[in-house]
């Protein structure tokens, strides 16, 4: 469609989608009164689970079939998107590749190098944190694992790419990736195996407030907070190889 | 709890582990292992299937059953729910077997997202949360996008791949909307919660418009019109075992969620308006199935004439559930499985000819695999399944359609229609077959719209002579497999028995959150007798009719030409158009439902 | 104020619809999808608010019988976020090799498959 069609069709249906929007929003209850189990649902949570971050109690143990499925979409997602640009590189030729990250080095200020390598050990730290304590405050899995991922993502800005590549992240973050959501799935069978549901809380459940309560809620939480950094660090580390590669267009 | 859960489980594992193990790689292992996943999936679902008998199973994961409300996530399964995983699970045997055969670059991968694409199909069949199918819906969707621009050296798979992803996001968004005014106004996620709410709340703006955005996101993935237009982009460049899946399956599981949704969260609020919403989806049925039956005479590459076959048979697939009917959506089950299996070979069989032959469309195939024999002959048995071939299980299914049809009053003319859609569609695939098998008549215009696609005959070094036996034999088993499935003795009853059971809103919230319910009446359905013989007996007249015409080089009187032209010009492979044309339909579909609902 | 934020929420699906399209650069035409997503989020967590609720986290001072916001709805938009930015992951590697194959970044321009 030529461009004037289609912005008259867009202009009425957008048009219609509000005015539908507007008419469904006048039957919701009013802002602030909610008409869902908020309070029953946390109060469970906590006595039962034992659970402080009842979000974190919905997300990996009421709701642990949801979580699962996510984290197979962004595992799915990381990988696709690798494969997807990974095809694309073939034809770039290695030396030029390794001098373009000895020039990208070498065109980094060294302020911005010094604070790169400076944060990376308290972000690492903040991430591992967040992942572990998702139970007790706020937190999680994915939060904490979008933390760790950043730190790799400072190495890159910083410079020190050359360095990276010969880690061989990539190989390294396909692992962590895999690994993190094999580890849910197992986790979701032991709950067949160790009691009577899968994906059940079968672990004992502690103290409310303890690092090591809430039964498998922390447990997933690890698992997903390995497989987010991965995920997100090959999706990073990919989409930045192509514009590294290419001599920064 | 175990044989369900782990039918989805264990693809989840073996999909992850082979992708953990994809440095190692090993083609043959990796297939071993992923055809055994699959396999032992459909093995715990066969066994759940018979456990379930003629009940339903609900189990509750995490071991949270309700308390008072529901808490936790549950599947419930039925006959319907759990015979379309069992589905799912065969078709991805030749799917699997095919990329054994088809895919070289990161083989392991690939087997690895086709497992997850199989796990997330078989949940999103059992599950009886809503939130939860919305994430199952997106695994299915992300893991397609990614498999569908598998072979991304190509301009082609890039582009389907990309209005494939975009159109399919808008059409999760609204459907995720949707969800979200539903627990805004009822305070549940669980369909048969939400549906003993609901009706309650009755017809309201917000129960109106959450149906309204919930079937969007839904019709979106089963290509109804006017959200189709990203199938014939996608299906036609997709590495053919995906296409498999996608062809036999994937579409049709986005009818599955709407009647599986309607029937237990919606049905409750709009028990009166039972003739409005067959008025709706009917109508949008026969839309769909004759704009993609003439798009399909239309084509001359044979993939997205296939495409366009694929739409049509949506179109008779959403008559059937339209009808709101026991014995129609009976019928639409029996007649899914069949043209599912069907639809799987003709892919095979073009998938075939492509990479041997270099070329994809009708001119520059002419009769270049006459020395496919085997082949065509497959071919030529798949499209008469098309067209209603007795005693195949498209011709069992239809039958039922049928007489749910001409049994409801006022919409007796629908077995007419549907004979033309399957005609018209049946008779392109003949055509095409025809010229590309046989070499019968001219070679087919120059198609001015075609972008020919230099690349598609650029081929990528991972296509090599792919010896021809194998898929030949697969596409057979499966046009077998349709044969056999309209032999099956009594299965139109029990199938009956089933759809019973999935159109009873009132026993399905019985069995997941308790208490009782009256047993749901169920429709004593015949065999199918001489006007179901004679509808067939037309299509297939009509379908020899179209090929011959075609075959022979005549063409539609000029205006009809440029008409279908014009809307061929529509499908212009731009993301912006499509989600233009989805926006407009949604806002349509509200208003039609503002209008008629209330 | 008692309807503001689920109209906020419809604004956000206009406007990202709009935006998304009349776009003339794929990776525009991705962010304005993730403009949709938000709206999502926005409805979501408006549902679920409740006024003088605290966030669902308990300590010492918040006990298990305050009121609070609705967990559940937060976890939703949680695996929402998650979702979404899986698929503008997927989108914009896409964009990239599309960029590559076709030479141009305009969706107006990939006419390669029309008809």
């Amino acid at each position: 469609m030529r461009a004037r069609p289609r912005a008259v069709l867009a202009v009425l249906a957008l048009a219609g989608l509000a005015a539908l929007i507007a008419w469904a929003a006048g039957g919701l209850t009013p802002f602030g009164t909610p008409s869902g189990p908020a309070n029953g649902v946390v109060r469970t949570l906590v006595h039962e689970r034992h659970a402080a971050n009842t979000v974190n109690g919905v997300t990996y143990d009421l709701r642990g079939l949801d979580t699962l499925g996510e984290e197979l979409i962004l595992f799915v997602a990381a990988l696709g998107s690798a494969v997807l640009l990974r095809h694309g590189r073939g034809e770039q030729v290695d030396e030029r590749a390794d001098e373009e990250h000895e020039s990208a080095s070498a065109r980094t200020a060294d302020v911005l190098r010094a604070a790169g390598t400076a944060l990376v050990g308290p972000l690492v730290v903040l991430g591992v944190y967040v992942v572990v304590h998702g139970h007790l405050s706020p937190g999680g899995g994915f939060q904490g694992g979008v933390i760790l991922a950043a730190g790799l993502l400072l190495v890159y800005a910083a410079g020190q790419v050359v360095a990276l590549e010969r880690v061989e992240p990539t190989a390294l973050v396909e692992v962590a990736d895999a690994t993190g959501a094999l580890a849910y799935v197992l986790v979701a069978v032991g709950g067949l195996v160790f009691a009577a549901a899968a994906l059940e809380n079968f672990l004992p459940f502690g103290t409310t407030g303890n690092l090591l309560s809430a039964g498998t809620i922390p447990v997933l939480s690890v698992a997903v907070g390995v497989e987010v950094t991965g995920a997100v660090a090959l999706i990073l580390t990919e989409l930045l190889d192509q514009t590294l590669l290419r001599g920064g267009e | 709890m175990a044989p369900l859960a782990l039918s989805v489980l264990v693809p989840m594992i073996a999909g992850t582990a082979l992708a953990l193990t994809a440095s190692v790689e090993r083609r043959r292992a990796a297939v071993a292992a992923a055809i055994g996943a699959t396999l032992a999936s459909l093995a715990l679902l066969a066994l759940a299937l018979a456990r379930v008998g003629d009940g339903r199973t609900v189990v509750w994961w995490g071991d949270w059953p309700p308390r008072g409300r529901v808490v936790g996530i549950d599947f419930a399964v039925d006959g319907l729910g759990g015979g379309l995983a069992l589905f799912v699970t065969v078709l991805a045997l030749p799917a699997l077997l095919m990329a054994g055969y088809a895919i070289r670059a990161s083989a392991q991968l690939f087997y690895g997202a086709c497992l997850i694409f199989v796990a997330a199909m078989v949940g999103y069949c059992l599950t009886g949360d809503l939130f939860n199918l919305f994430v199952f819906f997106e695994l299915m969707s992300v893991t397609a996008y990614v498999l569908v621009g598998y072979e991304v050296r190509r301009r082609a798979p890039l582009e389907g791949a990309l209005t494939f992803a975009v159109t399919n996001s808008v059409g999760s968004i609204l459907l995720l909307f949707g969800i979200g005014l539903l627990y805004g106004k009822a305070g549940a996620l669980n369909m048969a919660q939400l549906g003993r709410a609901l009706g309650h709340v009755g017809p309201s703006g917000v129960v109106i418009v959450a149906f309204a955005f919930v079937c969007v996101g839904l019709l979106v993935k089963a290509a109804v019109v006017p959200f189709h237009f990203w199938t014939a982009d996608a299906y036609g460049v997709a590495p053919t075992p995906v296409l498999i899946l996608l062809a036999g399956v994937f579409s049709e599981l986005g009818l599955y969620g709407f009647a599986r949704v309607f029937w237990t969260v919606f049905e409750p609020a709009f028990a009166a308006h039972h003739d409005a919403v067959r008025a709706v989806f009917v109508s949008l049925g026969v839309l769909t199935g004759l704009l993609g039956a003439v798009l399909a005479l239309a084509q001359h590459h044979l993939k997205r004439m296939l495409a366009f076959v694929v739409v049509s048979q949506i179109g008779l697939f959403l008559i059937g559930i339209g009808l709101l009917s026991d014995d129609g959506l009976a019928g639409t089950a029996i007649f899914l499985v069949g043209d599912g299996l069907a639809k799987a070979a003709l892919f095979i069989c073009v998938g075939v000819v492509q990479h041997r032959y270099d070329g994809i469309e009708e001119r520059t195939l002419h009769g270049r695999a006459r020395a496919l024999r085997p082949l065509g002959a497959v071919y030529l048995v798949a499209a008469l399944t098309v067209a209603d071939l007795p005693p195949f299980g498209t011709f069992l299914g239809k039958a039922l359609v049928e007489d749910a049809a001409l049994g409801a009053p006022g919409w007796a003319w629908l077995p007419a229609v549907m004979a033309l859609i399957s005609a018209l569609a049946a008779g392109a695939l003949l055509r095409a077959g025809l010229r590309v098998f046989r070499g019968v008549g001219e070679p087919a215009p120059r198609d001015a719209r075609f972008a020919s696609g230099a690349d598609d005959e650029q081929r990528a070094d991972e296509e090599e002579d792919v010896a021809v036996g194998v898929p030949t034999a697969i596409a057979a088993v499966l046009v077998l497999g349709a044969l056999l499935w309209g032999l099956v003795p009594g299965l139109a009853q029990s199938v009956a028995d089933a759809a019973a059971r999935f159109t009873d809103t009132a026993g399905y919230a019985a069995a997941v959150l308790g208490g009782s319910a009256p047993a749901a009446v169920v429709p004593h359905v015949r065999d199918p007798g001489s006007t179901a013989y004679l509808y067939a007996a037309a299509t297939l007249a009509g379908t020899a009719v179209v090929a011959w015409l075609g075959v022979a080089g005549r063409s539609l009187p000029r205006a009809a030409m440029r008409a279908i032209d014009a809307v061929r010009a529509l499908h212009s492979g731009r993301p912006g158009d499509y989600v233009a044309w989805t926006a407009g339909g949604a806002a349509v579909l509200g208003a039609l439902f503002a209008l008629t609902l209330r | 104020m008692t309807v503001l934020p689920y109209l906020v929420a419809g604004w956000l699906l206009v406007v990202g619809l709009w935006g998304a399209i009349t776009s003339r650069h794929l990776v525009h035409q991705v962010v304005c999808l993730t403009v949709v997503q938000s709206s999502t989020y926005v409805l979501l967590l408006a549902v679920g608010y409740r006024s003088g609720g605290y966030a669902p986290i308990v300590s010492s001072s918040v006990p298990p019988s305050s009121p609070f916001v609705d967990p559940i709805v937060q976890a939703l938009a949680l695996t929402d976020v998650v979702v979404e930015a899986t698929v503008v992951a997927v989108l914009l590697a896409l964009t990239v090799q599309a960029h590559k194959r076709f030479g141009t970044a305009d969706p107006d321009r990939l006419g390669e498959l029309s008809g």
